[in-house]
Protein backbone atom coordinates (compact mmCIF):
# COMPACT_ATOMS: atom_id res chain seq x y z
CA UNK A 1 0.00 0.00 0.00
CA UNK A 2 0.85 3.07 -1.10
CA UNK A 3 1.19 5.53 2.29
CA UNK A 4 0.71 8.80 1.19
CA UNK A 5 -0.79 11.16 -1.01
CA UNK A 6 -0.54 12.29 -4.40
CA UNK A 7 -2.39 15.28 -6.11
CA UNK A 8 -2.76 16.25 -9.25
CA UNK A 9 -5.07 19.00 -10.34
CA UNK A 10 -5.79 21.50 -13.81
CA UNK A 11 -8.39 23.40 -13.38
CA UNK A 12 -8.82 26.85 -16.15
CA UNK A 13 -11.23 29.42 -15.04
CA UNK A 14 -10.89 32.68 -17.42
CA UNK A 15 -8.90 34.68 -14.58
CA UNK A 16 -7.24 31.79 -12.48
CA UNK A 17 -5.90 28.75 -13.51
CA UNK A 18 -4.57 25.82 -11.14
CA UNK A 19 -1.91 23.25 -11.89
CA UNK A 20 -0.49 21.28 -9.24
CA UNK A 21 1.71 18.24 -8.76
CA UNK A 22 1.80 17.36 -5.34
CA UNK A 23 3.00 14.34 -3.27
CA UNK A 24 2.09 15.19 0.31
CA UNK A 25 3.33 12.70 3.78
CA UNK A 26 0.01 11.15 4.86
CA UNK A 27 0.87 11.96 8.89
CA UNK A 28 1.73 15.00 10.50
CA UNK A 29 0.83 19.31 9.32
CA UNK A 30 0.82 20.42 5.82
CA UNK A 31 0.67 23.63 5.28
CA UNK A 32 0.19 25.39 1.74
CA UNK A 33 1.31 28.49 2.44
CA UNK A 34 0.55 31.87 -0.50
CA UNK A 35 -0.93 35.07 -0.89
CA UNK A 36 -4.36 35.61 -1.52
CA UNK A 37 -5.38 34.62 -4.97
CA UNK A 38 -2.45 32.17 -5.20
CA UNK A 39 -4.86 28.95 -5.55
CA UNK A 40 -4.19 27.10 -1.53
CA UNK A 41 -7.76 27.06 -1.09
CA UNK A 42 -8.76 26.06 -4.85
CA UNK A 43 -6.69 23.41 -4.29
CA UNK A 44 -7.68 22.14 -0.82
CA UNK A 45 -11.45 22.51 -2.23
CA UNK A 46 -10.44 19.98 -4.95
CA UNK A 47 -9.25 17.56 -2.69
CA UNK A 48 -12.49 17.65 -0.84
CA UNK A 49 -14.47 16.97 -4.35
CA UNK A 50 -15.79 20.38 -3.59
CA UNK A 51 -14.38 21.67 -7.04
CA UNK A 52 -14.25 20.33 -10.31
CA UNK A 53 -11.05 20.77 -11.81
CA UNK A 54 -10.74 19.95 -16.29
CA UNK A 55 -8.14 17.08 -14.96
CA UNK A 56 -7.58 15.67 -11.99
CA UNK A 57 -5.59 12.65 -9.97
CA UNK A 58 -6.12 12.45 -6.09
CA UNK A 59 -5.01 9.02 -4.24
CA UNK A 60 -4.59 8.84 -0.82
CA UNK A 61 -3.26 6.07 1.13
CA UNK A 62 -3.62 4.05 -2.09
CA UNK A 63 -7.24 4.42 -2.65
CA UNK A 64 -8.18 6.37 -5.81
CA UNK A 65 -10.74 9.45 -5.24
CA UNK A 66 -10.91 10.33 -8.87
CA UNK A 67 -8.97 9.96 -11.98
CA UNK A 68 -10.14 11.87 -14.88
CA UNK A 69 -8.10 9.23 -17.03
CA UNK A 70 -10.97 6.93 -16.04
CA UNK A 71 -13.80 9.07 -15.02
CA UNK A 72 -13.50 8.12 -10.94
CA UNK A 73 -14.85 11.18 -9.02
CA UNK A 74 -15.83 10.12 -5.71
CA UNK A 75 -18.44 12.65 -4.62
CA UNK A 76 -17.63 14.84 -1.60
CA UNK A 77 -20.08 13.30 0.92
CA UNK A 78 -18.52 9.66 0.18
CA UNK A 79 -15.02 10.85 1.09
CA UNK A 80 -13.80 9.92 4.66
CA UNK A 81 -12.62 13.61 5.29
CA UNK A 82 -12.97 16.20 7.99
CA UNK A 83 -13.23 19.94 6.75
CA UNK A 84 -12.94 22.99 8.40
CA UNK A 85 -14.09 25.93 6.96
CA UNK A 86 -13.03 29.59 7.38
CA UNK A 87 -15.86 30.97 8.71
CA UNK A 88 -16.79 27.70 11.03
CA UNK A 89 -20.27 27.29 9.04
CA UNK A 90 -21.98 25.89 11.60
CA UNK A 91 -25.81 24.77 10.55
CA UNK A 92 -27.38 27.67 12.33
CA UNK A 93 -31.03 26.25 12.74
CA UNK A 94 -28.59 23.22 14.72
CA UNK A 95 -27.30 23.32 18.41
CA UNK A 96 -23.88 22.34 19.28
CA UNK A 97 -24.83 19.16 20.05
CA UNK A 98 -26.45 18.34 16.70
CA UNK A 99 -23.82 20.20 15.22
CA UNK A 100 -21.93 17.59 16.17
CA UNK A 101 -24.26 14.67 15.85
CA UNK A 102 -24.85 15.47 12.34
CA UNK A 103 -21.74 13.73 10.36
CA UNK A 104 -22.15 11.37 13.33
CA UNK A 105 -25.97 9.84 12.42
CA UNK A 106 -25.13 9.63 8.61
CA UNK A 107 -21.56 8.07 9.59
CA UNK A 108 -23.28 5.58 11.56
CA UNK A 109 -25.73 4.38 9.34
CA UNK A 110 -23.67 4.00 6.65
CA UNK A 111 -20.89 2.05 8.45
CA UNK A 112 -21.38 -1.06 9.88
CA UNK A 113 -21.27 -0.59 13.90
CA UNK A 114 -17.82 -2.32 14.21
CA UNK A 115 -15.63 0.86 12.95
CA UNK A 116 -17.65 3.02 15.09
CA UNK A 117 -16.39 1.80 18.34
CA UNK A 118 -13.11 4.24 18.04
CA UNK A 119 -15.22 7.43 18.20
CA UNK A 120 -13.80 9.81 21.24
CA UNK A 121 -16.48 12.01 21.21
CA UNK A 122 -16.19 13.10 24.09
CA UNK A 123 -12.98 13.05 24.66
CA UNK A 124 -12.84 15.25 21.61
CA UNK A 125 -15.61 17.81 23.18
CA UNK A 126 -13.25 18.24 26.36
CA UNK A 127 -9.97 18.57 24.27
CA UNK A 128 -11.99 21.57 22.67
CA UNK A 129 -13.26 22.56 25.78
CA UNK A 130 -16.63 23.19 24.48
CA UNK A 131 -18.51 20.86 26.91
CA UNK A 132 -20.77 23.89 28.23
CA UNK A 133 -22.02 24.82 24.29
CA UNK A 134 -23.69 21.98 23.41
CA UNK A 135 -27.22 22.89 23.84
CA UNK A 136 -25.94 26.44 22.39
CA UNK A 137 -27.17 27.80 18.46
CA UNK A 138 -24.31 28.81 16.80
CA UNK A 139 -25.78 32.61 16.71
CA UNK A 140 -24.74 32.74 20.46
CA UNK A 141 -21.53 31.60 20.31
CA UNK A 142 -18.19 34.05 19.68
CA UNK A 143 -15.94 33.38 16.57
CA UNK A 144 -13.74 31.30 18.51
CA UNK A 145 -16.37 28.97 19.90
CA UNK A 146 -18.27 28.76 16.44
CA UNK A 147 -14.06 27.62 15.29
CA UNK A 148 -13.74 25.01 17.93
CA UNK A 149 -16.63 23.53 17.25
CA UNK A 150 -16.54 23.05 13.79
CA UNK A 151 -13.00 21.14 14.44
CA UNK A 152 -14.79 19.00 16.91
CA UNK A 153 -17.99 18.74 14.17
CA UNK A 154 -14.90 17.46 11.70
CA UNK A 155 -12.99 15.51 13.91
CA UNK A 156 -15.52 13.30 15.66
CA UNK A 157 -16.46 11.23 12.20
CA UNK A 158 -12.72 9.67 12.96
CA UNK A 159 -11.81 11.20 9.52
CA UNK A 160 -9.01 9.74 7.33
CA UNK A 161 -7.44 12.93 6.38
CA UNK A 162 -8.43 16.53 7.90
CA UNK A 163 -8.42 19.91 5.53
CA UNK A 164 -8.40 22.95 7.17
CA UNK A 165 -9.02 26.40 5.29
CA UNK A 166 -7.70 29.43 6.89
CA UNK A 167 -9.35 28.18 10.43
CA UNK A 168 -8.28 31.17 12.00
CA UNK A 169 -8.37 34.14 9.73
CA UNK A 170 -11.45 35.22 10.39
CA UNK A 171 -10.83 35.92 14.40
CA UNK A 172 -8.81 38.40 16.00
CA UNK A 173 -5.30 38.34 17.93
CA UNK A 174 -6.94 37.37 20.89
CA UNK A 175 -9.16 34.39 19.73
CA UNK A 176 -6.40 33.14 17.40
CA UNK A 177 -4.23 33.03 21.22
CA UNK A 178 -7.18 31.22 22.26
CA UNK A 179 -7.48 28.34 19.28
CA UNK A 180 -3.65 27.94 18.22
CA UNK A 181 -2.57 26.25 21.51
CA UNK A 182 -5.80 23.76 20.86
CA UNK A 183 -4.49 23.16 17.20
CA UNK A 184 -0.98 22.05 17.99
CA UNK A 185 -2.47 20.22 21.10
CA UNK A 186 -4.72 18.00 18.90
CA UNK A 187 -2.06 17.54 15.79
CA UNK A 188 0.43 15.69 18.39
CA UNK A 189 -2.43 13.39 19.04
CA UNK A 190 -4.43 12.86 15.79
CA UNK A 191 -2.67 10.14 14.10
CA UNK A 192 -3.89 11.50 10.47
CA UNK A 193 -2.70 13.78 7.90
CA UNK A 194 -3.77 17.65 8.25
CA UNK A 195 -3.73 19.91 5.58
CA UNK A 196 -3.94 23.38 6.64
CA UNK A 197 -3.82 26.54 4.04
CA UNK A 198 -3.07 30.27 5.69
CA UNK A 199 -1.45 32.89 4.73
CA UNK A 200 0.42 33.50 8.28
CA UNK A 201 4.08 33.02 9.27
CA UNK A 202 3.44 32.58 12.81
CA UNK A 203 0.79 29.91 12.01
CA UNK A 204 3.69 27.93 9.52
CA UNK A 205 6.00 28.79 12.18
CA UNK A 206 3.43 27.01 14.78
CA UNK A 207 1.80 24.19 13.01
CA UNK A 208 3.74 23.07 9.79
CA UNK A 209 5.38 19.70 9.65
CA UNK A 210 5.73 19.85 5.55
CA UNK A 211 5.32 23.37 3.95
CA UNK A 212 3.71 24.05 0.16
CA UNK A 213 4.42 27.43 -0.57
CA UNK A 214 1.97 28.16 -3.81
CA UNK A 215 2.28 31.29 -6.18
CA UNK A 216 -0.39 32.15 -8.85
CA UNK A 217 -1.96 28.63 -9.02
CA UNK A 218 1.17 26.84 -8.69
CA UNK A 219 3.68 24.93 -6.30
CA UNK A 220 6.43 27.16 -5.92
CA UNK A 221 8.08 25.06 -3.47
CA UNK A 222 7.39 22.17 -1.18
CA UNK A 223 9.20 20.18 1.71
CA UNK A 224 9.83 19.27 5.18
CA UNK A 225 8.98 22.89 7.01
CA UNK A 226 12.74 23.55 8.19
CA UNK A 227 14.44 22.80 4.85
CA UNK A 228 11.85 24.73 3.04
CA UNK A 229 11.93 27.71 5.41
CA UNK A 230 15.81 27.78 4.87
CA UNK A 231 15.86 27.47 1.34
CA UNK A 232 17.43 30.52 -0.01
CA UNK A 233 16.04 30.58 -3.74
CA UNK A 234 12.34 31.45 -2.15
CA UNK A 235 10.88 34.78 -1.27
CA UNK A 236 10.82 33.06 1.90
CA UNK A 237 14.07 33.17 3.79
CA UNK A 238 14.66 37.15 2.32
CA UNK A 239 11.51 38.12 4.42
CA UNK A 240 12.42 40.14 7.77
CA UNK A 241 10.64 37.71 9.03
CA UNK A 242 12.44 34.58 7.86
CA UNK A 243 13.49 32.01 10.36
CA UNK A 244 13.80 28.34 11.04
CA UNK A 245 12.02 25.99 13.25
CA UNK A 246 13.50 23.43 15.19
CA UNK A 247 11.88 20.64 16.62
CA UNK A 248 13.37 20.12 20.55
CA UNK A 249 12.71 18.06 23.63
CA UNK A 250 13.02 19.55 27.40
CA UNK A 251 16.59 18.45 28.74
CA UNK A 252 16.73 19.60 32.16
CA UNK A 253 15.71 22.92 33.94
CA UNK A 254 18.33 25.56 35.88
CA UNK A 255 16.40 27.40 38.14
CA UNK A 256 19.16 28.95 39.68
CA UNK A 257 19.68 31.16 36.82
CA UNK A 258 15.79 30.35 35.80
CA UNK A 259 16.78 28.45 32.70
CA UNK A 260 15.30 25.39 30.70
CA UNK A 261 17.59 23.72 28.64
CA UNK A 262 16.27 21.56 25.39
CA UNK A 263 18.02 18.83 23.25
CA UNK A 264 17.59 19.25 19.15
CA UNK A 265 19.37 17.13 17.21
CA UNK A 266 22.88 18.51 16.97
CA UNK A 267 23.16 20.39 20.45
CA UNK A 268 21.83 21.66 23.03
CA UNK A 269 19.74 25.25 23.77
CA UNK A 270 19.00 27.65 27.12
CA UNK A 271 16.05 29.41 26.46
CA UNK A 272 14.35 31.39 29.74
CA UNK A 273 12.49 28.79 32.26
CA UNK A 274 9.50 27.09 30.89
CA UNK A 275 7.10 24.61 32.81
CA UNK A 276 7.55 21.84 31.18
CA UNK A 277 8.30 18.17 32.15
CA UNK A 278 11.52 17.18 30.78
CA UNK A 279 10.97 15.11 27.67
CA UNK A 280 8.21 17.33 26.54
CA UNK A 281 8.73 17.93 22.53
CA UNK A 282 8.57 21.20 21.48
CA UNK A 283 9.07 23.64 18.75
CA UNK A 284 12.11 26.39 18.88
CA UNK A 285 11.78 29.53 16.50
CA UNK A 286 14.77 31.21 15.69
CA UNK A 287 14.84 34.53 13.64
CA UNK A 288 17.31 35.01 10.81
CA UNK A 289 17.91 38.31 12.34
CA UNK A 290 18.60 37.07 15.38
CA UNK A 291 21.73 34.56 14.58
CA UNK A 292 25.18 36.74 13.82
CA UNK A 293 28.77 34.25 12.95
CA UNK A 294 31.94 34.21 14.41
CA UNK A 295 35.11 32.67 12.97
CA UNK A 296 35.86 31.54 16.49
CA UNK A 297 33.83 30.04 19.51
CA UNK A 298 33.94 33.46 21.61
CA UNK A 299 36.41 32.57 25.07
CA UNK A 300 33.63 35.04 26.61
CA UNK A 301 30.17 36.35 25.58
CA UNK A 302 27.35 37.23 26.97
CA UNK A 303 25.24 35.01 24.80
CA UNK A 304 24.49 31.87 26.12
CA UNK A 305 23.55 30.12 22.81
CA UNK A 306 26.55 29.64 20.82
CA UNK A 307 27.26 26.28 18.58
CA UNK A 308 29.68 25.27 15.85
CA UNK A 309 27.68 25.41 12.54
CA UNK A 310 29.23 25.09 8.87
CA UNK A 311 28.09 27.25 6.12
CA UNK A 312 26.48 25.66 3.07
CA UNK A 313 24.97 28.21 1.26
CA UNK A 314 24.96 31.96 1.21
CA UNK A 315 22.96 34.23 -1.53
CA UNK A 316 22.69 38.38 -1.72
CA UNK A 317 19.45 39.89 -0.13
CA UNK A 318 18.33 43.16 -0.74
CA UNK A 319 19.72 46.49 1.07
CA UNK A 320 23.56 45.77 1.63
CA UNK A 321 22.18 42.06 3.27
CA UNK A 322 23.23 38.88 2.83
CA UNK A 323 21.69 35.70 3.52
CA UNK A 324 23.73 32.43 4.68
CA UNK A 325 22.69 28.99 5.23
CA UNK A 326 23.95 26.84 8.31
CA UNK A 327 23.87 23.25 9.34
CA UNK A 328 24.10 23.21 13.12
CA UNK A 329 24.15 19.30 13.97
CA UNK A 330 21.56 17.93 11.55
CA UNK A 331 19.71 21.66 11.67
CA UNK A 332 19.25 24.00 9.44
CA UNK A 333 19.66 27.25 10.11
CA UNK A 334 19.72 30.93 8.00
CA UNK A 335 21.31 34.10 9.49
CA UNK A 336 20.41 37.71 8.13
CA UNK A 337 23.85 39.75 8.15
CA UNK A 338 25.27 42.36 6.55
CA UNK A 339 27.23 42.55 3.51
CA UNK A 340 30.13 43.71 4.89
CA UNK A 341 30.15 41.25 7.34
CA UNK A 342 29.86 38.55 5.04
CA UNK A 343 33.08 39.78 3.20
CA UNK A 344 35.05 40.76 5.89
CA UNK A 345 34.48 36.47 7.43
CA UNK A 346 35.10 35.50 3.92
CA UNK A 347 31.84 33.54 4.06
CA UNK A 348 32.29 30.46 1.73
CA UNK A 349 30.58 27.04 1.66
CA UNK A 350 31.90 24.33 3.88
CA UNK A 351 33.26 26.99 6.20
CA UNK A 352 33.02 25.63 9.80
CA UNK A 353 31.93 28.93 12.23
CA UNK A 354 30.25 29.70 15.32
CA UNK A 355 27.18 30.93 15.77
CA UNK A 356 25.34 33.52 18.05
CA UNK A 357 21.64 33.13 18.61
CA UNK A 358 20.51 36.55 20.56
CA UNK A 359 17.11 35.31 20.77
CA UNK A 360 14.17 32.83 20.02
CA UNK A 361 10.70 32.06 20.40
CA UNK A 362 8.85 28.51 22.15
CA UNK A 363 6.03 28.35 20.20
CA UNK A 364 3.81 25.81 21.98
CA UNK B 1 -77.49 35.79 5.90
CA UNK B 2 -75.16 33.19 3.65
CA UNK B 3 -77.17 30.60 1.97
CA UNK B 4 -76.18 26.77 1.15
CA UNK B 5 -75.38 28.19 -2.08
CA UNK B 6 -73.10 30.28 -1.08
CA UNK B 7 -71.69 27.71 1.64
CA UNK B 8 -71.23 25.24 -1.23
CA UNK B 9 -68.79 28.19 -3.11
CA UNK B 10 -66.98 28.69 0.13
CA UNK B 11 -65.99 24.76 0.54
CA UNK B 12 -65.18 24.51 -3.51
CA UNK B 13 -62.73 27.80 -2.90
CA UNK B 14 -61.47 26.46 0.10
CA UNK B 15 -61.09 22.55 -1.61
CA UNK B 16 -59.22 24.10 -4.92
CA UNK B 17 -57.08 26.55 -3.11
CA UNK B 18 -55.88 23.68 -0.51
CA UNK B 19 -55.57 21.23 -3.17
CA UNK B 20 -53.64 24.17 -5.82
CA UNK B 21 -51.46 24.92 -3.28
CA UNK B 22 -50.13 21.42 -2.13
CA UNK B 23 -49.44 20.77 -6.09
CA UNK B 24 -47.69 23.90 -6.23
CA UNK B 25 -45.26 23.09 -3.84
CA UNK B 26 -44.77 19.87 -4.85
CA UNK B 27 -43.94 21.11 -8.31
CA UNK B 28 -42.69 24.55 -7.31
CA UNK B 29 -40.31 23.19 -4.84
CA UNK B 30 -37.52 21.48 -7.40
CA UNK B 31 -38.69 23.86 -9.68
CA UNK B 32 -37.72 27.19 -7.66
CA UNK B 33 -34.69 25.04 -6.36
CA UNK B 34 -33.51 24.33 -10.10
CA UNK B 35 -33.92 28.08 -10.50
CA UNK B 36 -31.97 28.84 -7.91
CA UNK B 37 -28.86 26.82 -8.51
CA UNK B 38 -29.14 26.07 -12.40
CA UNK B 39 -26.48 28.03 -14.94
CA UNK B 40 -28.20 26.70 -17.63
CA UNK B 41 -29.03 28.92 -20.77
CA UNK B 42 -32.99 27.85 -20.34
CA UNK B 43 -33.17 29.42 -16.66
CA UNK B 44 -34.46 32.25 -18.12
CA UNK B 45 -37.29 31.64 -20.61
CA UNK B 46 -38.15 29.24 -17.63
CA UNK B 47 -38.34 31.87 -15.19
CA UNK B 48 -40.49 34.11 -17.85
CA UNK B 49 -42.78 31.59 -18.00
CA UNK B 50 -43.51 30.88 -14.44
CA UNK B 51 -43.43 34.93 -14.03
CA UNK B 52 -46.05 35.28 -16.76
CA UNK B 53 -49.39 34.87 -15.01
CA UNK B 54 -48.16 38.27 -13.00
CA UNK B 55 -48.42 40.24 -15.90
CA UNK B 56 -51.04 38.56 -17.97
CA UNK B 57 -54.76 39.35 -17.93
CA UNK B 58 -56.28 36.49 -16.23
CA UNK B 59 -58.65 36.36 -19.34
CA UNK B 60 -55.65 35.59 -21.47
CA UNK B 61 -53.91 33.01 -19.25
CA UNK B 62 -57.99 31.61 -19.49
CA UNK B 63 -58.53 32.32 -22.68
CA UNK B 64 -55.13 30.00 -23.82
CA UNK B 65 -55.72 27.39 -21.13
CA UNK B 66 -59.23 26.75 -22.35
CA UNK B 67 -58.05 26.56 -25.81
CA UNK B 68 -55.02 24.52 -24.97
CA UNK B 69 -57.43 21.77 -22.63
CA UNK B 70 -60.63 22.13 -24.98
CA UNK B 71 -61.20 19.07 -27.31
CA UNK B 72 -58.95 20.18 -30.33
CA UNK B 73 -56.33 21.66 -28.33
CA UNK B 74 -52.98 19.68 -27.90
CA UNK B 75 -54.16 18.83 -24.13
CA UNK B 76 -57.32 18.50 -24.39
CA UNK B 77 -56.31 15.56 -27.65
CA UNK B 78 -53.97 14.53 -25.45
CA UNK B 79 -56.49 13.78 -21.89
CA UNK B 80 -59.13 12.69 -24.50
CA UNK B 81 -56.73 10.00 -25.95
CA UNK B 82 -55.99 9.03 -21.97
CA UNK B 83 -59.65 8.20 -21.25
CA UNK B 84 -60.01 11.15 -19.02
CA UNK B 85 -62.10 13.93 -21.29
CA UNK B 86 -61.61 17.17 -21.66
CA UNK B 87 -60.34 19.57 -18.93
CA UNK B 88 -62.39 23.16 -19.19
CA UNK B 89 -65.45 23.11 -17.02
CA UNK B 90 -64.62 20.77 -14.47
CA UNK B 91 -62.73 20.69 -10.65
CA UNK B 92 -60.09 19.28 -12.47
CA UNK B 93 -59.61 21.80 -14.84
CA UNK B 94 -60.17 24.65 -12.26
CA UNK B 95 -57.56 23.03 -9.86
CA UNK B 96 -54.98 23.09 -12.81
CA UNK B 97 -55.87 26.56 -14.20
CA UNK B 98 -55.42 27.99 -10.37
CA UNK B 99 -51.30 25.80 -10.21
CA UNK B 100 -50.41 27.70 -12.90
CA UNK B 101 -52.28 31.04 -12.29
CA UNK B 102 -50.65 31.11 -8.58
CA UNK B 103 -47.21 29.66 -9.45
CA UNK B 104 -44.84 32.38 -9.36
CA UNK B 105 -46.17 33.35 -5.75
CA UNK B 106 -45.05 29.86 -4.62
CA UNK B 107 -41.97 29.33 -6.87
CA UNK B 108 -40.73 33.48 -6.58
CA UNK B 109 -40.22 33.25 -2.58
CA UNK B 110 -39.23 29.36 -2.72
CA UNK B 111 -36.64 30.88 -5.18
CA UNK B 112 -35.05 33.58 -3.10
CA UNK B 113 -35.48 31.48 -0.10
CA UNK B 114 -33.20 28.82 -1.45
CA UNK B 115 -30.73 31.89 -3.07
CA UNK B 116 -30.04 33.17 0.47
CA UNK B 117 -29.06 30.27 2.11
CA UNK B 118 -25.99 30.22 -0.40
CA UNK B 119 -24.03 27.32 -0.90
CA UNK B 120 -22.11 27.18 1.95
CA UNK B 121 -24.39 25.24 4.26
CA UNK B 122 -24.28 22.69 1.21
CA UNK B 123 -21.11 22.34 1.44
CA UNK B 124 -20.54 21.56 5.07
CA UNK B 125 -23.47 19.22 4.80
CA UNK B 126 -21.59 17.58 1.61
CA UNK B 127 -18.11 17.10 3.62
CA UNK B 128 -20.38 15.73 6.87
CA UNK B 129 -21.30 12.82 4.72
CA UNK B 130 -24.67 13.74 3.33
CA UNK B 131 -25.97 12.96 0.31
CA UNK B 132 -27.43 15.97 -2.35
CA UNK B 133 -30.53 14.95 -1.88
CA UNK B 134 -30.66 13.99 1.83
CA UNK B 135 -28.94 17.87 2.64
CA UNK B 136 -32.08 19.07 0.66
CA UNK B 137 -34.10 17.41 3.84
CA UNK B 138 -32.06 18.41 6.56
CA UNK B 139 -30.58 21.59 5.72
CA UNK B 140 -32.07 23.40 2.87
CA UNK B 141 -36.22 22.47 4.20
CA UNK B 142 -34.92 23.55 7.45
CA UNK B 143 -33.11 26.57 6.59
CA UNK B 144 -36.13 27.93 4.18
CA UNK B 145 -39.00 27.73 6.52
CA UNK B 146 -40.90 30.95 6.31
CA UNK B 147 -39.69 30.96 2.65
CA UNK B 148 -42.28 27.77 2.57
CA UNK B 149 -44.70 29.36 5.09
CA UNK B 150 -44.67 32.78 2.73
CA UNK B 151 -45.56 30.61 -0.22
CA UNK B 152 -47.77 28.25 0.94
CA UNK B 153 -49.94 31.37 2.46
CA UNK B 154 -49.47 33.40 -0.72
CA UNK B 155 -50.08 30.82 -2.92
CA UNK B 156 -53.23 29.70 -1.38
CA UNK B 157 -54.56 33.73 -0.54
CA UNK B 158 -53.72 33.72 -4.31
CA UNK B 159 -56.15 31.12 -5.83
CA UNK B 160 -58.61 32.21 -3.46
CA UNK B 161 -58.23 35.49 -5.01
CA UNK B 162 -58.59 34.40 -8.70
CA UNK B 163 -61.64 35.81 -10.92
CA UNK B 164 -61.42 35.77 -14.64
CA UNK B 165 -58.92 32.13 -14.86
CA UNK B 166 -62.00 30.73 -13.16
CA UNK B 167 -64.64 32.45 -14.99
CA UNK B 168 -62.99 31.21 -18.63
CA UNK B 169 -61.59 27.27 -17.74
CA UNK B 170 -64.08 26.59 -14.73
CA UNK B 171 -67.40 28.77 -16.21
CA UNK B 172 -69.74 28.56 -13.29
CA UNK B 173 -71.51 25.29 -12.50
CA UNK B 174 -72.73 25.13 -8.84
CA UNK B 175 -70.86 22.53 -6.45
CA UNK B 176 -68.51 21.87 -9.48
CA UNK B 177 -66.97 25.02 -10.45
CA UNK B 178 -68.76 27.74 -8.52
CA UNK B 179 -65.73 29.86 -6.07
CA UNK B 180 -65.90 32.57 -4.00
CA UNK B 181 -65.37 35.02 -6.46
CA UNK B 182 -67.75 34.00 -8.91
CA UNK B 183 -70.53 33.98 -6.47
CA UNK B 184 -69.86 37.54 -5.31
CA UNK B 185 -70.61 38.03 -9.16
CA UNK B 186 -73.38 36.45 -9.41
CA UNK B 187 -75.04 38.36 -6.48
CA UNK B 188 -73.84 41.57 -7.72
CA UNK B 189 -75.38 40.54 -11.23
CA UNK B 190 -78.75 39.68 -9.36
CA UNK B 191 -78.67 43.14 -7.31
CA UNK B 192 -78.30 41.11 -3.63
CA UNK B 193 -76.11 43.17 -2.41
CA UNK B 194 -76.41 42.24 1.21
CA UNK B 195 -75.24 38.64 0.41
CA UNK B 196 -72.37 39.90 -1.74
CA UNK B 197 -71.66 42.02 0.80
CA UNK B 198 -70.81 38.83 3.14
CA UNK B 199 -69.11 37.22 0.82
CA UNK B 200 -66.95 39.89 -0.11
CA UNK B 201 -66.40 41.02 3.55
CA UNK B 202 -65.12 37.87 4.15
CA UNK B 203 -62.45 37.67 1.29
CA UNK B 204 -60.88 41.16 2.51
CA UNK B 205 -61.19 39.65 6.12
CA UNK B 206 -59.53 37.02 5.01
CA UNK B 207 -56.66 38.46 2.88
CA UNK B 208 -56.13 41.10 5.05
CA UNK B 209 -55.31 38.97 8.26
CA UNK B 210 -53.40 36.48 5.94
CA UNK B 211 -51.15 39.76 4.80
CA UNK B 212 -50.92 40.61 8.28
CA UNK B 213 -49.44 37.81 9.38
CA UNK B 214 -46.63 37.66 6.67
CA UNK B 215 -45.86 40.88 7.01
CA UNK B 216 -45.81 41.88 11.18
CA UNK B 217 -45.95 37.97 13.05
CA UNK B 218 -43.61 36.09 10.31
CA UNK B 219 -41.86 39.58 9.80
CA UNK B 220 -40.68 38.60 6.54
CA UNK B 221 -41.48 40.40 2.82
CA UNK B 222 -43.41 38.50 0.53
CA UNK B 223 -40.85 38.54 -2.27
CA UNK B 224 -43.20 38.70 -5.69
CA UNK B 225 -41.40 41.64 -7.79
Amino acid sequence: MNNSITARFKLDYDEFQLSTELTLPNSGVTVLFGHSGSGKTTLLRCIAGLQYPQQSYLEINGTIWQDSDTGVFLPTHKRPLGYVFQDANLFSHLTVRDNLNFGLKRLKASLLSSKIESFHCPTLIHLLGIEHLLDRLPERLSGGEKQRVAIARALVLNPEILLMDEPLASLDAKRKQEILPFLSQLNQQLKIPVIYVTHSHQEVAQLADYLVIMEAGKVQASGVLSETLSRLDLPLSQDREATTVWNATVLDHEPAFHLTRVAFAGGTLSLPAIEAKIGTPLRVQIYARDVSIVLESPRATSILNVLPAIITESAEGDNGQSIVRLTVGQQPLLAHITRKSALLLKVSNGKAVFVQIKGMSILN
Amino acid sequence: MLTSADFATLLLTFKVASLATVLMLLFGTPLAWWLARTQSKWRGIINTFVALPLVLPPTVLGFYLLVLLGKNGLIGELTTWLGMGTLPFTFAGLVVASVLYSLPFVVQPLQTAFLSIGQQPLEAAATLRASPIDTFFSVVLPLSKSGFLTATILGFAHTVGEFGVVLMVGGNIPDKTRVVSVQIYNHVEALEYTQAHWLAGGLLGFSFTVLFILYSVLNTTPHVK
